[in-house]
């Protein structure tokens, strides 16, 4: 399955890209997609990194084709 | 009449003006975000308005930080700011508060406003803003900013999700805009944002951006917004034990060397380490005796300007001969892992 992957923040940068599509197997959870692309990307201090997946922060469920998931760091310049 | 072109608004109206006069806002930080923010609830005619503020206005403020002209560098921003939006509104309450925000101060501070807009750029304070916030069941209007992107929501909104329910964990890497660079449209476009989310917040209208994160990205053009999760656990365990105060901290990469360090105590992020002596450059004069001369010590600041004056100054007029200064500033000496 296809899934739409966003960056924002300081993990764009450690990704070179603001999205990508990646193909999954079917069954990937939301967790196994953020470790996965948190040893990829070798992104920092991963318990900090919130999920939204179809805009939506608060899931632990399995991924669905074409998902939209997004990758959000706290930052906190101002 | 001086509201008119906004009393015409349905939205509005004679008796919306009046909250607004009635109302009361407390900006933390008044920088890139809280600026702007502080000019638009002045001229909107809210009755109170707190500047807090223990910054002062340096010349790489001006880009962005909008209040604040040429001949005000090197004075409080929180005294000058009132200045400038008293003469810009004479007819609402100001108040100068030269205080960084603290665990002491922040909840009896809160108690005497209607809500809070963030203007701060480090963690702690946002956390201790959301803390204080829950415990004094006030509203905060949150914004932060990297580079050409920007986050907005208001958090502890009518039982509503905090900043800790968005960010439960937070991260070492506190990135200021004085590190990495930002435009200042950017924290200028985010603090008018927090302006009228406040104003909706204060006149009862419209969707309040309340359990939702906002996110642009000012460069590209995207925008998004995000469901947020409330965790109650996240917000009981505040109710249940007060403030907790959030360290970000980092290790020194070489622990081998002594160092010195300059900053002041509100400069993030904190060191803590027995290889770092620590003399914010307000206490030196009283407190050179406690750096020792035999040993070699690193001097370091957040830049290394300051810095370097720092260890010009004891080289020439005390006899210094161990220091040197750390060029690049604290980012150059911290460990990455």
């Amino acid at each position: 399955m296809k899934v739409n992957v966003k960056y924002f923040g300081v993990i764009a940068e450690s990704a070179g890209k603001n999205e990508e599509v990646l193909e999954l197997k079917q069954g990937t959870s939301v967790k196994d997609l953020k470790n996965q692309q948190i040893k990829k990307y070798q992104i920092q201090d991963a318990e900090s990194v919130q999920i939204a997946v179809n805009q939506d922060l608060n899931n632990e469920a399995e991924l669905k084709e074409d998902d939209e998931v997004a990758f959000l760091p706290p930052f906190a310049g101002g | 009449m001086r509201y008119d072109r906004q009393i015409k608004l349905d939205e509005v109206g004679v008796s919306g003006q009046e909250k607004l006069r009635s109302a009361s806002v407390l900006i933390v930080g008044v920088g890139g975000l809280g600026c702007p923010a502080a000019q638009y609830l002045a001229s909107a005619g809210v009755g109170k308005i707190g500047l807090m503020d223990h910054d002062k206005v340096s010349i790489t403020n001006l880009h962005r930080q909008v209040l604040y002209e040429e001949n005000d560098i090197g004075k409080s921003k929180a005294i000058v700011a009132k200045g400038k939006l008293q003469r810009l509104n004479s007819e609402i309450e100001l108040i100068a508060i030269e205080e960084a925000l603290t665990i002491k101060n922040a909840e009896k501070l809160f108690g005497q406003y209607d809500l809070i807009l963030d203007g701060t750029d480090n963690f702690e304070t946002k956390y201790l803003i959301n803390d204080a916030c829950i415990l004094t069941g006030k509203p905060w209007v949150y914004a932060s900013i990297y580079k050409n992107e920007g986050q907005l929501s208001v958090f502890n909104y009518e039982n509503g999700p905090t900043y800790r329910c968005l960010f439960p964990k937070t991260t070492r890497q506190n990135i200021s805009c004085e590190a990495t660079g930002v435009l200042g449209v950017v924290p200028g476009i985010f603090g008018m944002l927090q302006a009228m989310e406040a104003l909706k917040i204060i006149l009862g209208v419209g969707n309040v951006l309340s359990g939702k994160l906002k996110i642009s990205n000012l460069l590209s053009g995207s925008e998004q917004i995000l469901k947020l999760q409330q965790r109650p656990e996240e917000i009981d365990k505040i109710r249940k034990n007060g403030i907790i105060p959030v360290k970000i901290e980092c290790q020194i990469s070489d622990e081998s060397r002594l160092y010195l360090d300059i900053r002041e105590i509100f400069e993030q992020p904190r060191i803590n380490s027995a290889k770092v002596i620590q003399i914010p450059l307000s206490d030196l004069d009283e407190r050179i005796w406690e750096i020792p001369k035999e040993e070699e010590i690193l001097v370091f600041c957040q830049s290394g300007k300051r810095s370097k004056k720092v260890v010009d100054l004891l080289k020439a007029e005390y006899g210094f001969q161990n220091l040197t200064n750390v060029e690049g500033g604290i980012e150059t000496i911290i460990s990455n892992s």
